[in-house]
């Protein structure tokens, strides 16, 4: 679940207007990708009429339950209420929208959902200095960057899923949602399990040390060779998250050996200004030098291994991947504070991604008079045939995710097909 | 599945068998061979016909195993304290023999744990919430008896299994190496094996990053074996009592099974014990209506209650006289000095009134008036724990019941306090038993604090079978138990033994 986002000064344009959100719904929305995406099939099924949609409306207010039979009572419901941003749940066992006339309260219960992350970058507030809170700079992306690497390798190898979307969550941070029959149909208890297996539990502000068990596992030894690029040149180089005397004591903190950090402390005193990178070059010639005396050299590797996890491992909100029943803002919803969509990273470009320059809702509606103003010359036959996120740089975003539903839909269609096999050789084999 | 036809030429009330036209969901067919591990799976109903009274019994037995089972797990024992704990008590219960032993009995307490096993499925199919605790009990009884289990029979046990995991092979290992000792933290002493299982199969390594993964399937150790067949146990269980519960509505037909299946699944609600004649001190010494202030400190807190609240006011209201009269017939008081006792404790009422309002009921309750059935039941049984537990709660102004049940939390404490129990770690130990509804938890806790040396001194000393200490449900049952333990060596210099109570 999306956090409450505090709206910016009243200087910057009201993204959340009824008018411009009737126009982004009514113009923009990919509503038949996101209904396909949803529902695994062309024609509607209980994969997405049963599901339930949360809409916030501009006046704050969370209606939840909603549901819808197709893509375009859907597309006339957001246009008609005009909602802030809607989130997307699971799909229950009956309509929610009927959930009310059961006898028995227990039998609505959720089903079936995608699985998915959130990363948010107030999580990483401890180890970043280029800004804090709900601000974002291409510096501090870089740790969204490193946590989706981490996270998509562990889910495509160890895993095995496939069907993997990750979208920017308009302002800091990312959601991924998997898609694979297979991520879908997991329960809590396997939800949970999974978070738990890409969650590494992190010292946090008041220094105690993680541990990690040696020898490593291979998926924390794998997202390490991820990592390690990363640690040296955007955290260190970038954040210089020890360059205060301050900031010092953290890493201070996590040496456990009183050797060391006398040595170390004492350079530092009398050597003011060195920066991150060469205090963790300090450390292995201070320790080269003899001042070790609990750790081994050893174990001196595996502590520096743990505090290079520390600053570059994914930090996942585990809360929004164990339930079933929660629910997650949607793709291509705009973000109240900055306007912008939440559009999908293509993961092949990652690095490339810009989160600042991700368009808003204002200037696409724009976009849209200024296609018209410039294609005088077409037709109007010709220009009928362009639709309105065509003439938009919603373009790329609209491209890639109908591309990524049309995947998921072969390989439904695929599971489909051969299920059906199965059931008729299985009614074959009855005796009657 | 369970359940019962007629069977006209033996006695029909006598006889359940198991119907096969009724198996509509038994997909596997039932082989005639019987029970080649102890341990057992239970994928197929039973189908040879049993009395009715061994339906009954059979199950009864199980169902104090798994109430043993649960206390604990209330108790926060530990899985070794646990093993200790249950094993005589498994023992005396729900005995289940090794192949080794030879025993001429392997195959009817093997019989026994398949039937007992399918009725409580049955009686605890009904509702979410008592499924969910069957299966959960069920399991931990799984494994604790595959822990017990001989190492070579429960391999021969887990290697009979149609589990879905195959074996690593040779080529794999050399591949995955160091990745798999890694993951799976193999130590120097273990064997190099490992098998493969979709990771759904195995979500606790998962969780903890035990096993190594690769596109969705787990590498695990053949350690965690153990546990993936619990787990699985648990899986199939689940699975076959929601299929129990669609099957169930069908069985109100058979109303011989339904009332003995309503009554198990009660007795899960607060596990049950009849009352014993063995929980009369009868044998030991005679019981006179003024020895009862005397033995009053070894009446739990219910009866005590009752006690003092009667010395107090010289009056008991009708329930709580009629709770307390049984308990005092349990302890083996006679009818004669029950009327005695009540007669100089109502010292306010007159003797003609006495015997118009009070006389008969108590002479009623020992069986000595009302019909012909009240007296050949020489009168009603005393209460069980289950009895006062389940029992609409008293108004005000009435004392009946059980007060870990009736009192508000903190009124509680005080009560326990006026009654000497002041440890700390103990009351707080009440507070959070009764937060979560487990009266007789309680009970025993407070029980057990209070007669710690002596429970110390028989078990050092072996002195009872260990059966006998376990979870106390009646009254009267604590009653016996706490005499027998304040009085341990103090018989004419023998020791006071302990016999058959609970049985
Ligand atoms: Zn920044």
């Amino acid at each position: 679940m999306t956090r409450p986002e505090t709206l910016q000064a009243s200087s910057k344009p009201n993204y959340s207007s009824p008018d411009i959100l009737r126009q982004f719904y009514q113009r923009l929305f990919p509503f038949r990708p996101l209904f396909q995406w949803l529902n695994h099939g062309p024609t509607p099924q209980p994969d997405f009429q049963n599901r339930e949609f949360a809409f916030v409306l501009p006046g704050g207010a969370y209606i939840r339950y909603q549901s819808f039979l197709s893509a375009d009572l859907f597309k006339k419901q957001c246009v008609q209420m005009t909602p802030e941003r809607f989130e997307i749940g699971p799909q229950y066992s009956i309509n929610p929208r009927d959930r009310k006339q059961l006898r028995k309260a227990s039998s609505f219960r959720p089903v079936m959902k995608e699985l998915v992350f959130d990363i948010d970058m107030t999580d990483y507030d401890s180890i970043r200095t280029c800004c804090s809170k709900a601000a974002i700079c291409n510096k501090c992306w870089h740790f969204i960057i490193m946590a989706i690497k981490v996270v998509d390798t562990a889910l495509r190898e160890d895993f095995g899923f496939q069907h993997i979307l990750w979208v920017y969550s308009g302002r800091r941070g990312a959601h991924a949602w998997i898609s694979d029959k297979r991520a879908r149909e997991m329960d809590d208890a396997k939800r949970k399990a999974l978070a738990g297996y890409l969650v590494l539990a992190m010292s946090g502000e008041q220094g105690k040390k993680i541990s990690i068990k040696r020898p490593l596992h291979p998926h924390v030894d794998r997202s390490l060779k991820v990592l390690n690029p990363y640690f040296q040149d955007e955290v260190l180089a970038e954040q210089d998250p020890w360059q205060s005397a301050e900031q010092a004591e953290r890493l201070i903190r996590l040496l456990p050996d009183k050797d060391l950090t006398a040595a170390l402390q004492k350079k530092w005193d009398s050597m003011p200004g060195r920066s991150s990178n060469q205090k963790w070059a300090d450390i292995d010639a201070v320790a080269e030098a003899g001042h070790l005396s609990t750790l081994s050299a050893k174990q001196l590797v595996d502590v520096k291994q743990d505090i290079r996890l520390e600053y570059t491992y994914p930090r996942l909100d585990a809360e929004v991947s164990k339930k079933l029943n929660h629910l997650l803002k949607s793709p291509f919803v705009i973000h109240p504070g900055t306007g912008r969509v939440c559009v999908p990273i293509d993961t092949r470009h990652l690095d490339s991604f810009d989160p600042l320059g991700v368009p808003t809702v204002t200037a696409l509606l724009q976009e849209i008079d200024e296609w018209e103003s410039k294609s005088g010359n077409m037709s109007d036959e010709e220009k009928a045939k362009v639709q309105d996120w065509q003439k938009t740089s919603l373009k790329p975003y609209v491209e890639y995710f109908r591309g990524y539903v049309a995947g998921l839909l072969k390989e439904e269609s695929k599971g489909k097909r051969s299920r059906e096999e199965v059931a008729i050789e299985g009614l074959n084999g009855m005796e009657f | 599945m369970l359940a019962v036809t007629s069977a006209p030429r033996i006695d029909a009330k006598k006889r359940a068998v198991l119907d096969r036209r009724r198996q509509e969901f038994v997909t596997t067919k039932w082989q005639a061979e019987a029970y080649p591990h102890r341990m057992n799976m239970y994928p197929i109903p039973p189908l040879d016909d049993i009395t009715l009274e061994q339906f009954e019994e059979w199950a009864i037995a199980r169902l104090k195993v798994l109430a043993e089972l649960e206390a604990c797990q209330f108790r926060n024992r530990t899985a070794d304290e646990t093993a200790e704990y249950m094993k005589p008590v498994l023992d005396k219960h729900l005995r289940l023999s090794p192949n080794s032993s030879q025993s001429s009995e392997v195959e009817v307490e093997r019989k026994r744990d398949h039937y007992s096993h399918w009725t409580l499925r049955l009686a605890f199919s009904a509702t979410a919430d008592l499924r969910q605790r069957f299966s959960r009990l069920e399991a931990q009884l799984f494994k604790l008896r595959l822990r017990l289990d001989r190492a070579d029979e429960r391999k021969a046990f887990i290697e009979s299994l149609p589990m879905s995991w195959e074996v690593v092979t040779e080529e794999e290992k050399k591949t995955w190496h160091s990745e798999l000792v890694a993951a799976t933290g193999l130590r120097r002493d273990e064997e190099e094996s490992w098998f493969k299982t979709e990771w759904e199969h195995v979500p606790d390594l998962v969780e903890r990053r035990q096993c190594l993964l690769k596109k969705g399937k787990a590498y695990v150790h053949v350690r965690e074996q153990q546990t993936m067949v619990v787990n699985e146990f648990a899986r199939q269980l689940e699975l076959g009592l929601e299929q129990a519960a669609r099957f169930l509505p069908r069985m109100d037909e058979d109303n011989r099974l339904s009332p003995i299946l309503h009554h198990l699944s009660q007795s899960f609600v607060a596990p049950d014990a009849g009352y014993t004649e063995a929980s009369s001190i009868g044998d030991i010494t005679t019981p006179t209506a003024a020895s009862i202030d005397g033995l009053s400190q070894h009446f739990p807190l219910c009866m005590q209650n009752l006690h003092r609240e009667l010395r107090k006011n010289n009056h008991l209201k009708h329930f709580g006289r009629l709770q307390y009269t049984l308990f005092l017939k349990g302890i083996g008081l006679s009818l004669q000095e029950c009327i005695i006792f009540w007669r100089k404790s109502f010292k306010l009422i007159a003797d003609d009134k006495f015997k118009a309002e009070y006389l008969y009921n108590i002479r009623h309750a020992y069986g000595e008036v009302g019909g012909d059935a009240n007296r050949r039941g020489r009168g009603y049984t005393p209460y069980s724990c289950q009895k006062l537990l389940t029992e609409p709660a008293p108004a005000a102004g009435q004392t009946h019941g059980c007060p870990y049940r009736t009192y508000a939390p903190d009124n509680l404490i005080t009560l326990l306090q006026s009654f000497g129990v002041t440890d700390r770690a103990l009351l707080q130990g009440v507070r959070e038993d009764v937060g979560k509804q487990r009266y007789h938890i309680a009970c025993n806790r407070v029980f057990e604090h209070a007669h710690k040396g002596p429970i110390k001194k028989v078990k050092d000393e072996a002195l009872w079978p260990a059966s006998e200490l376990d979870t106390i449900l009646h009254p009267n049952g604590y009653f016996k138990r706490s005499f027998m333990l304040k009085n341990l060596g103090r018989e004419g210099g023998g020791e006071v033994k302990m016999e058959g109570s609970g049985e």
